[in-house]
């Protein structure tokens, strides 16, 4: 085996073992989504996250907008904070509403974005004021149950403020969390 | 008699600690000499392409073919199960994590250290043994630059191509047999694995592990063959010590790796 | 890094005593030593043989003076240098100019013949390699073997080996030449062609050559001063006229090939009547 042939078959190894990295990168994994694209961040409180993790997606209308950054525990009210990540490309109104979602019944849980009608938009550290939180399963049950024993027509739990999203995916639903997780 | 063999017991127990920390430290020590004769080997490109060729190159057809076989059967187990969860579309992520987070770099890893590690320890004892490397020190030429350090290097440029050939095979593998053969649509398959597989948390990870995993096998099949006992028996043991030192740190490292990469995207 | 002149001889020891052993002593294990109390004087321009049974400590010796390993006690001189007190480098200088042919070669089976040769030379010296080429065809020549430079030491006898790895010895023209059973193994004409160029070599490239054999017959054809060696100690020395006179029981059983003598035949056992007829 001479030399030139070994530096051919060398230099083809390393090519094709680096295309297999970009192949897994671009085709498999999602290099070219927002992870790395600039953007800017937001924080929103939740009475309960439910099953939400971090880097869980943002998506507004369906389409994923950012990435969950760091989730953390209020002290002093006691709701959990969560900062995201938006791309820098995509604005939100002052009035939109963070809601906690799951795509699908055993889906994955991530938050979703309504925009409102505010002409003011939420800059870089802004705060959204409207949230829902996530749905747990127990304290549905409980309610149906406590509405069932009251005799009164039964209701759909209602969110804490604000309107239910109905963003996402079709099959969306308001996110029904296990108690324990 | 008994209390003499209990004694006897012990003290050998005892001796073949003592013998395996000071193995341990000279391991220690020789990693260290391989790793400062680093830039002359550096310097002698041609023999660490060489060796590159050699543990790579050659390394091909086994990773490959095992890459192919391995996707394709994680796809037909794989979708036995999904599909009593009505989840078959998720075959695509349970395939593509499996092979990037884990089998990738292992199992190359494994195949790895049996194929070339052993072979670089046969051909470093062998050396020893014809009195190669003496000659070689008597020329003034440091053995461990010449001929450790270029197969050290080669080993670790090659595994994590590799183990990412191994990986891109077997999700081929895996489309193959969950498209192709099953009718799994094709779109679900691709769309919901780009959506699940994160480049940072998943494949760099997986390359990650990869060269962890290639500097352990090359740097054991270096000392094995370095230190083999210069005869025929030395060397067919010091090339069975490599798989067997390799294939356990790879596991090992792996577990300890994973705890560390994988520690569950919870708060 | 020195150029090496085609055609010159090059200067070789400065010193007049080539190497100089004095009451060295050495084992691989502290509780037996293999060499002990060895004094040996190696003039400049000789070629002095090494003699003993086998494993009585003559490699040891050669390992001792290229410096791959330590005396635990006495001293080594290489041309003046204290080899046990040499650093890394200047230890990596001195090696320059010593050449060691090895038991069966030990050429290095992934390369051919020319590049075993060449080796030395292209890891020394910044030669071109059309200089280089010249040089190696000149020491392949010398040996005889020019023709056999594409072969690979896979494709080669035991005499030819032997042969290529006098050639590599010698590429750098170094000043010491150390032959470790060069004679091991080889037919009559191999024998006679090695043991020839031993001599032809030492005296024109006017290097000190010193040979550790058993083989008796060769020797006393070649050498100009022997060492005998027996039990770590030098047992008997002289010129080939003095050891074939010598009356001194060691010498006379290993030039006659006597199987007992001052060294036994019989490997230390227990006596005779008591290893038979256990039964009793």
């Amino acid at each position: 085996m001479n030399r030139s042939a070994i530096d051919l078959w060398v230099g083809i190894f390393v090519v094709i073992g680096i295309g297999a990295i970009a192949f897994l990168s671009l085709k498999v994994g999602n290099l070219t989504s927002v992870s790395s694209a600039p953007g800017y961040h937001l924080d929103a409180a939740f009475d309960n996250i439910g099953g939400l993790k971090l880097r869980a997606p943002v998506k507004a209308a369906g389409v994923v907008v950012g990435r969950v950054e760091r989730i953390r525990l209020d002290p002093q009210s006691y709701q959990a904070i969560v900062s995201m990540k938006i791309d820098q490309g995509y604005q939100f109104s002052k009035d939109t509403i963070a809601s906690i979602l799951t795509s699908g019944l055993l889906g994955e849980v991530y938050i979703g974005l309504d925009s409102g009608g505010d002409t003011q938009m939420l800059a870089d550290g802004g705060r959204i004021g409207k949230t829902q939180s996530a749905m747990v399963l127990e304290k549905l049950i409980g309610q149906f149950m406590f509405d069932k024993a009251a005799g009164a027509p039964v209701s759909p739990a209602t969110p804490s403020q604000g309107v239910p999203g109905a963003t996402g995916a079709p099959n969306a639903g308001p996110a029904i969390a296990g108690g324990t997780k | 008699m008994r209390s003499e063999a209990v004694t006897w017991a012990l003290r050998r127990v005892g001796e073949r600690t003592i013998s395996s920390i000071e193995r341990f430290g000279f391991a220690a020590r020789f990693s260290v000499a391989v790793l400062t004769h680093s830039p002359a080997a550096l310097r002698r490109l041609r023999l660490t392409l060489r060796e590159i060729y050699f543990s790579g190159v050659l390394s091909l057809v086994i990773i490959l073919v095992s890459g192919l076989f391995v996707g394709m059967v994680l796809a037909l187990q794989g979708y036995e199960v999904l599909t009593r969860y009505g989840a078959n579309e998720s075959l695509g992520i349970l395939v593509a994590l499996s092979l990037v987070r884990e089998l990738g770099p292992v199992v190359a890893g494994l195949l790895f250290a049996s194929r070339a590690g052993s072979a670089i320890t046969a051909e470093i004892g062998l050396m020893k043994t014809t009195e190669q490397l003496s000659a070689m020190e008597m020329m003034a030429v440091d053995p461990l630059a010449r001929v450790v350090a270029p197969r050290f290097f080669g080993g670790i440029v090659s595994m994590p191509l590799l183990a990412a050939l191994f990986s891109t095979l077997g999700v081929f593998g895996a489309y193959l047999v969950g498209v192709r053969l099953i009718g799994i649509d094709a779109g679900a398959f691709w769309g919901n694995m780009q959506a699940a597989v994160d480049f940072r948390y998943d494949i760099l990870n997986g390359i990650i592990k990869s060269v962890v995993f290639g500097v352990a096998v090359s740097l054991i099949a270096v000392f094995e063959g370095y230190n083999a006992r210069p005869t025929a028996e030395g060397v067919s043991t010091a090339t069975t010590r490599t798989v067997v030192a390799s294939s356990l740190s790879i596991l090992a490292l792996d577990f300890v790796l994973t705890v560390f990469m994988f520690r569950g995207i919870g708060v | 890094m020195s150029v090496v002149e085609p055609g010159t001889v090059a200067p070789t020891c400065p010193t007049e005593t080539a190497v100089q052993l004095s009451d060295v002593s050495f084992g691989y294990d502290r509780r037996r030593p293999v060499l002990r109390g060895i004094d040996m004087t190696i003039p400049r321009g000789k070629v002095v043989a090494i003699m003993g049974g086998s494993g009585c400590g003559k490699t040891t010796i050669l390992r001792l003076i290229g410096g791959q390993l330590r005396a635990q006690r006495g001293t080594i001189t290489v041309a003046g240098q204290d080899v046990m007190s040499l650093d890394r480098d200047a230890l990596f200088a001195l090696r320059r100019k010593i050449g060691m042919l090895f038991q069966f070669g030990a050429l290095f089976t992934d390369l051919s013949v020319f590049e075993n040769v060449a080796f030395p030379l292209r890891e020394h010296t910044d030669l071109q390699e059309e200089l280089v080429h010249d040089l190696v065809l000149m020491k392949l020549n010398a040996v005889g073997l020019r023709g056999a430079a594409q072969l690979r030491p896979a494709e080669l006898s035991g005499g030819m080996a032997r042969r290529v790895a006098l050639a590599r010895a010698v590429a750098l023209d170094p000043m010491l030449v150390m032959y470790d059973e060069p004679f091991a193994g080889l037919d009559p004409i191999s024998l006679g062609v090695v043991g020839q160029l031993i001599r032809e070599l030492n005296d024109a490239l006017g290097i000190t050559s010193v040979v550790v054999t058993h083989d008796i017959y060769e020797s006393l054809k070649i050498v100009d001063y022997i060492y005998f060696v027996s039990e770590g100690r030098i047992v008997a020395q002289g010129t080939p006229a003095d050891v074939r006179k010598s009356s001194d029981p060691f010498v006379r059983q290993f030039v006659d090939g006597a199987p007992d003598g001052p060294v036994p035949f019989h490997y230390p056992a227990k006596a005779l009547a008591r290893e038979f007829a256990r039964a009793q």
